[in-house]
């Protein structure tokens, strides 16, 4: 790791400004390649949205160029480049921040970041500022460390220049700074200003990890005292002077056209402003949500429905299981899978159906959008700058640049608000275009727009086969995967599409860690116009539980307990024996259950972090079962603060868990089935286990936690069922025969 | 016109009396810590205390809070409510948030009508707000820990 060896960081790629508003100190980073520099003078700081606690600022000219801002005030201001959606960011990042600065918690404050990825770029993603694939922490690690230690450095300059003394030995704790000789100290408010006019250093020397103070402990949230008393700012609190409420009526069938509407009844109604076209279908705009939801029930539209998908989902299933009975595109290849399946011992077979799925993120999608005399202004749950400025740019004829965008709190997202297509932010876009920007608007979806909207996690069909030698050692694995790609048509295509294969498609299966001689994953990717997205870990939702349930089917072939025969399998693998074993040994592996309850275990890796998971069940007398206990075992890096880990593998679980038991979306003749949380069932907490959760003890540079516990549930819990029950399931929500 | 008294003051509205007392209080009362979920009664996000008892604003047309006390979570201010948001801050139950202001008000719904409830009153309390995050294992302490605060 770093063991104080000096970061190289030459002057082009620190900035260093003092404040036009008030004495203090900005720090940030130029990134190479960007000789674009701004001086603090054009762009005073303001409290912005996203902010805990903080207001809209209308109209506001919010462009901080960096990470840290000190105020004379002592004040600490973070600036975070990634959305915060419950998973821990804006904490997170600020503690590695206050960490390398040495500044006390309780002042520091954390803000959004503007859209700017000349600066706020994901580290990850190239030229791309965004939010997802947990990245968050990982990209951030070094970024944020730097800029913190960078900012210390020249705070310690200025005392030691002011006191005259050298600056070794000034000692900086808790926000303050000290010279134990001549007694001299001053607070990093007093020395802002001062700090604001020293070198920006060339070198800065990182903590070792043993001198961590705020790192790898439980520093509480910087966004729970906004989210428990209701002040903190999501997109849907958004009111602007002059807003409009925006609702769309879309087609009930994707690839449907807008053929006419009549709105002579809906202009009569009170509070409803304008009707008016739109690309993606018809928008009502009023001067609240109730009249714009009068107003767009009572609206009259014709669809051409001559291109428009027609197909339900068990024609899909239909047409998946074919496919998967051909070869596809390889995705990995070992070995002569079809040669030692033919002449294995012993053959296993399994043929697995996984459903659409909506996020339904609690905050439906929804975006505040005006014309400014700049360009374009945006209030918005902000997952994915770059793309949605450039989407929205075409929109108006204008520069990316001249799209602003506030990045807000956002209600939940697991996905849903990076979007390939900016798909309710251009919507936005378009409404405001139409009514040739004359107020605000505020585009809001209900819940039932918001589940038949599309962009769901795939359909996919998975057909495995194994072979088994005479000693019960798995010597081939043919494993097909059928299922719409998410990243044709988007801007990972180029990077993450090669040969035919989608690697979000196969993730979790072309890596499969399971020490087998002969081994072949291929692809179909099926295309029709039902639209798709990553959804809380991606190809791993469904891949995960593939591999998982199929290696317990392999074990209880071969008649060996399932995590012996994981182990023999993953001798090469550390970590994910580290967490397999950690799992076991936590949930008393081996330890006899009643009659009716069952134990199961999967382990899996996605986004670098490794987690396995132990499940217990009951199953009732009724056939019905419940989840009661799930041990939860992380490898995630350094965790830098263990409580935001627990809290997401808790929820993190959580939410795969929904999908196991509960949530499945159909299509029939094209059209969605389920539209509100009485047919899309997600999970309650009548349904949530005991959780606990260990986390690997681990000096690697740390890695993301927002995803990896997702996709291991439905396996665990699946192989839990099966252990009580002996019955395989081969669908996900899971279901016992009777 | 409608009157309301939320949080202790009076409210004059123009509002349509069908209009649900979730977008009085949000889009004409400008009280937004109250969250559209579903618009059915069937997630919670909405819940607010009419007269001390928990309801599901998005489904209580505003005409029916007319000479009521309406108390939304910036009006939170009793030592129950104190206590459930000290409870929430102390476990950082909190993920995105969008649920917490309808989950502590039906908590503090809950420990007003049960000062000691057991892990199954607090499964039947709470089992109408959904937390997409999945916080409810903190939910479920938190409770805990604000009542043998409170005991």
């Amino acid at each position: 790791m770093h063991n104080n060896e000096p970061v190289m960081i030459s002057r082009r790629l620190f900035l260093v400004t003092s404040m036009a508003a008030g004495a203090g100190l900005t720090l940030g980073m130029i990134l190479p390649g960007c000789s674009r520099e701004k001086t603090a003078q054009e762009s005073p700081p303001e409290a912005g949205p996203g902010k805990a606690g903080g207001a809209v600022v209308a109209a506001a000219r919010f462009e901080p160029n960096a990470f840290v801002r000190i105020g004379s005030d002592d004040r600490v201001t973070v600036i975070i480049k990634h959305l915060e959606m419950g998973q821990g960011t804006y904490t997170g990042l600020a503690t590695l921040v206050a960490e390398e600065l040495d500044a006390d918690w309780s002042q520091v404050d954390v803000e959004g970041a503007p859209a700017d990825a000349s600066r706020y770029n994901n580290l990850f993603w190239g030229k791309l500022q965004g939010t997802g694939g947990s990245t968050a922490m990982a990209n951030s690690y070094e970024q944020m460390r730097n800029a913190g230690a960078a900012a210390r450095l020249m705070l310690v300059a200025a005392a030691a220049r002011q006191w005259q003394v050298p600056a070794e030995d000034i000692d900086v704790r808790h926000g303050e700074l000290r010279h134990a000789a001549s007694g001299r100290e001053a607070t990093f408010g007093e020395l802002a200003e001062l700090a604001a006019k020293e070198p920006v250093p060339e070198t800065v020397f990182l903590k070792d990890p043993e001198e961590f103070r705020l790192i790898g402990t439980r520093v509480p949230r910087k966004d729970t005292p906004a989210k428990v008393n209701g002040t903190a700012l999501f997109t849907q609190d958004v009111q602007l002077p002059g807003m409009l409420t925006a609702l769309v009526v879309h087609p009930l069938r994707f690839g449907a056209r807008l053929e006419g509407f009549d709105a002579s009844a809906v202009q009569q109604l009170p509070g409803v402003v304008a009707v008016v076209a739109i690309p993606s279908g018809v928008a009502v705009l009023a001067r609240d949500f109730w009249s714009a939801q009068k107003g767009r029930d009572a609206l009259l539209v014709d669809w051409d429905e001559s291109d428009a998908f027609k197909l339900g989902s068990d024609e899909l299933v239909a047409q998946y299981k074919t496919l998967a009975d051909k070869p596809g595109s390889s995705a990995h290849s070992e070995g002569d899978a079809a040669s030692a399946l033919q002449s294995a011992h012993q053959k296993v077979q399994s043929t697995l159906v996984f459903p659409y799925l909506a996020h339904a993120a609690l905050e439906p999608m929804n975006c505040v959008l005006q014309r400014t005399p700049e360009g374009v202004e945006i209030w918005n749950g902000e997952q994915y700058q770059t793309p949605d400025q450039q989407a929205v740019a075409k929109v108006f004829g204008i520069a990316p640049e001249q799209v602003k965008i506030n990045m807000l709190y956002a209600g939940g997202s697991f996905g849903r608000r990076a979007n390939p297509d900016s798909d309710y932010v251009v919507e936005t876009a378009e409404i405001v275009k139409a009514t040739d920007g004359r107020a605000p608007v505020k585009l809001v979806r209900t819940r039932e727009d918001d589940m038949r909207a599309g962009y769901y996690r795939p359909l996919m069909v998975h057909k495995l086969e194994a072979g088994l030698d005479a000693d019960g050692n798995p010597v081939a694995w043919q494993h097909r995967i059928v299922g719409q790609s998410i990243l044709a048509n988007t801007a990972f295509e180029g990077a993450l599409v090669k040969d035919g294969v989608d690697v979000t498609s196969v993730e979790g299966a072309a890596n499969m860690p399971y020490a087998i001689p002969n081994i072949r994953v291929e692809l179909h990717s099926p295309v029709h116009p039902v639209p798709v997205q990553w959804w809380r870990s991606v190809g791993s939702t469904h891949t995960a539980f593939a591999v998982e349930t199929f290696i317990d089917r392999l074990a209880a072939r071969a008649g060996r307990d399932p995590v012996a025969f994981r182990r023999a399998l993953l001798k090469d693998h550390p970590r994910h024996l580290g967490v397999l074993e950690l799992a076991a040994e936590q949930a008393g592996w081996g330890s006899p259950l009643a009659p009716g309850r069952g134990r199961g275990i999967a382990v899996h890796e996605s986004f670098n972090s490794f987690v396995a998971e132990v499940a217990e069940v009951t199953v009732h007398a009724d056939r019905t079962f419940s989840v009661d206990r799930v041990v939860i075992a992380v490898d995630c890096g350094l965790a830098v603060n263990p409580d935001v880990v627990r809290a997401q593998m808790e929820g993190g679980m959580a939410f795969g868990l929904a999908a196991a038991l509960n949530s499945e979306l159909t299509l029939d003749q094209g059209r969605v089935v389920q539209s509100n949380f009485h047919d899309y069932r997600v999970l309650r907490i009548d349904e949530m286990p005991a959780v606990e959760v260990h986390i690997v003890k681990s000096a690697q540079p740390p890695t993301g936690v927002g995803e990896p516990a997702t996709p291991v549930i439905a396996p665990a819990v699946a192989n839990a069922l099966s252990a009580a029950t002996g019955q395989w399931f081969e669908r996900l929500p899971l279901k016992l025969t009777a | 016109m409608i009157t309301l008294t939320i949080n202790g003051a009076e409210h004059r509205l123009d509002v349509d009396p069908e209009m649900p007392l979730l977008w009085a209080l949000r889009d004409h009362a400008g009280l937004t810590g109250t969250k559209y979920g579903c618009g059915m009664a069937l997630c919670g996000a909405c819940t607010v205390h009419l007269d001390g008892k928990a309801v599901r604003s998005c489904v209580t047309p505003v005409a029916v809070a007319e000479g009521k006390s309406v108390t939304t979570i910036e009006g939170l201010d009793s030592d129950i409510g104190r206590a459930v948001q000290a409870a929430w801050t102390a476990l950082d139950v909190v993920q995105c948030g969008y649920c917490q202001s309808g989950q502590i008000m039906s908590a503090v719904d809950l420990l007003n009508a049960n000062p000691v409830p057991t892990d199954s009153d607090i499964t039947a309390a709470m089992s109408g707000n959904i937390c997409r995050c999945g916080t409810y294992v903190r939910i479920r302490a938190a409770i805990k820990a604000a009542a043998r605060a409170l005991a």
